[in-house]
């Protein structure tokens, strides 16, 4: 062999060895310091001079945080995390770089709202949030709804829910759901079809499956509570009628209270306890139910969600 | 002009002999890397992403190449003593700074060709098919090449008289001060006398890249209008024509022996 091609062989061995070697020093590295890499970081927290140094290439700076913003929440809620304390800032710097990222609005908000672990459970900044994108996108009736819907199901606020509700009706192209939500909002904003009627709109406007399961959670949710309701009371008749408790469904059935057993959204048949409460079957598999749970049950700190297409 | 057109096409042939189109593989890489990743790891801004990155790449590939290129063209020249063997034939000392600058702005246009091209392809694969306002894409390409302009004739001004590290420092310096163009003139103007006349003159001054940068309004779809399309393409190639200017009368005093 030639010393040339010797020296190009060895040198290309050696390249190749220690290009592994510095990959397994790294992962050493990371044993000798687990924190340091996952630690929560920003280095520029102001939006304003992080504007300014993008050199006017903050349409891809904002890219960038907002991938970051989606990275922390997905990967928070994956571990069903309590605190969110970066995804404010994130979501502040992604608008502030780019005003007219109306995806950053749209679904910041739905991260920033809700409680932990779903949320970061600060509705007044996805509030503050929600109102610098109306601020910055005059006539995005989208952006009224998201105010309505976090004032409505974060704060019970119907008041600032029927003003945003309104005030979005009014915009050029506002979808019809607008003025039915406003509509209902001044009338009945505490009723569970006003409810149901904000999660079934939710689930038709949105393509994100993550939002569409929230949607679909919360939908199962209701018709358990309105069910389990509507099934004590007919316990509660049973007794007044025949002076005590039904031990079953078929009892009730006897009695032409009802027809057939009845079943949760899951499918699965309601419990009648001794009692006379009705509880579902398997709590833990319809997350945000208020009724028809057993004494004591705690819900699982991540919430079990629904598969959605 | 036919010296001049020479001069374009051995500065042309040079920049490619540099390997400067090397960048376009780096540019395909990044792209296709983008287009497929971003949906992956994000949500609902595939189209942003690809524009954006897409645009800013070109911009700051094609700024960087026109700095790093442009401040060698007259140096090297002189180094290489083949400025002498130019100048001894008909060739006028300003028809080399004015060849130089067709020639390497070329250069940028074929390369910005190409990543046009890329960028359009990753936005066909995201979206899987074009629309109207893709067009508004093409504009603001074209205004990246505008600022090219300025750059590479600001480039060739500064190497006209200073060293190559020096007229790199001096042009990056002046393409970020650019870019604070509309910031320093707010500044100006809240200041008073004698202050806000320099003030408000050094931000007339300086170029105004931020008002050739509708990256971020062009991946909204917001369209960019006529008037501004006409008043940028002035604006540039009278800036562009001034620092060229510039560049010959140093070059054409400047002592070589």
């Amino acid at each position: 062999m030639r010393p040339s091609r010797q020296i190009t062989v060895v040198t290309s061995m050696l390249l190749v060895c220690l290009l592994t070697s510095s990959v397994l020093m790294l992962l050493r590295v990371d044993e000798a310091r687990p924190a340091a890499t996952l630690k929560e970081v920003l280095y520029i927290s102001s939006p304003k001079v992080l504007k300014r140094l993008s050199l006017g290439y903050d349409g891809f700076l904002a890219d960038v945080y907002w991938t970051r913003a989606v990275q922390y929440f997905g990967e928070r809620l994956t571990k069903g995390s309590q605190h969110y304390d970066l995804l404010g800032p994130l979501l502040e710097i992604t608008t502030t770089l780019d005003p007219r990222m109306m995806v950053a609005y749209e679904y910041g908000s739905n991260f920033l709202a809700p409680k932990p672990p779903l949320g970061a459970g600060q509705p007044h900044r996805a509030i503050a949030l929600t109102e610098f994108g109306i601020r910055n996108n005059p006539g995005q009736w989208h952006l009224y709804y998201d105010l309505g819907f976090i004032y409505y199901m974060e704060l019970k606020d119907y008041p600032h829910a029927t003003q945003a509700f309104e005030d979005g009706a009014k915009m050029p192209n506002a979808h019809q759901i607008m003025r039915i939500m406003a509509a209902k909002m001044a009338t009945n904003a505490g009723d569970i079809e006003t409810a149901r009627l904000m999660w079934l709109s939710t689930l038709q406007q949105t393509l994100d499956p993550n939002v569409k399961s929230n949607a679909v959670a919360h939908l199962n949710a209701l018709d358990v509570d309105q069910t389990v309701t509507v099934l004590e009371n007919l316990v509660g008749r049973y007794k007044e009628k025949t002076g005590h408790l039904p031990q079953s469904f078929s009892d009730m059935e006897a009695a032409n209270l009802m027809t057939g057993v009845p079943v949760d959204p899951l499918g699965h048949t309601y419990k009648l306890m001794p009692d006379g409460r009705v509880e579902v079957r398997v709590p833990d598999d319809l997350p945000f139910i208020e009724k028809g749970t057993p004494y004591g049950y705690i819900a699982p700190v991540k919430p079990k969600m629904p598969q959605v297409n | 002009m036919k010296r001049i057109g020479f001069i374009a096409a051995n500065t042309f042939r040079e920049a490619v002999r540099d390997r400067v189109l090397y960048n376009l593989i780096a540019f395909a890489l990044m792209m296709s890397g983008a287009a497929i990743l971003v949906g992956q790891i994000s949500i609902g801004i595939e189209r942003l992403v690809v524009i954006n990155l897409g645009l800013t790449a070109v911009s700051l590939f094609g700024v960087v190449i026109a700095i790093f290129i442009g401040i060698g063209l007259v140096s090297k020249e002189i180094d290489k003593r083949t400025l002498y063997t130019l100048l001894s034939r008909p060739v006028r000392r300003w028809e080399i700074i004015v060849g130089k600058f067709f020639g390497l702005a070329g250069t940028l246009v074929v390369n910005t060709f190409f990543m046009a091209l890329g960028v359009f392809a990753a936005l066909y694969y995201v979206s899987h098919h074009f629309q109207g306002s893709d067009g508004w894409v093409l504009v603001a390409l074209y205004f990246i090449i505008l600022q090219f302009l300025i750059i590479t004739a600001l480039s060739l001004l500064f190497s006209s008289f200073s060293s190559p590290l020096l007229a790199a420092v001096f042009a990056f310096a002046l393409f970020v001060i650019g870019t604070f163009a509309e910031d320093l003139r707010g500044f100006a103007a809240m200041t008073k006398g004698i202050t806000r006349w320099l003030a408000t003159g050094a931000a007339y001054l300086v170029p105004n890249f931020s008002a050739l940068n509708v990256i971020s309004s062009v991946a909204h779809e917001q369209p960019v209008t006529t008037q501004l399309i006409v008043a940028n393409t002035a604006y540039a190639l009278v800036y562009a024509s001034m620092a060229l200017c510039g560049a010959v009368l140093i070059f054409e005093h400047r002592n070589l022996k």
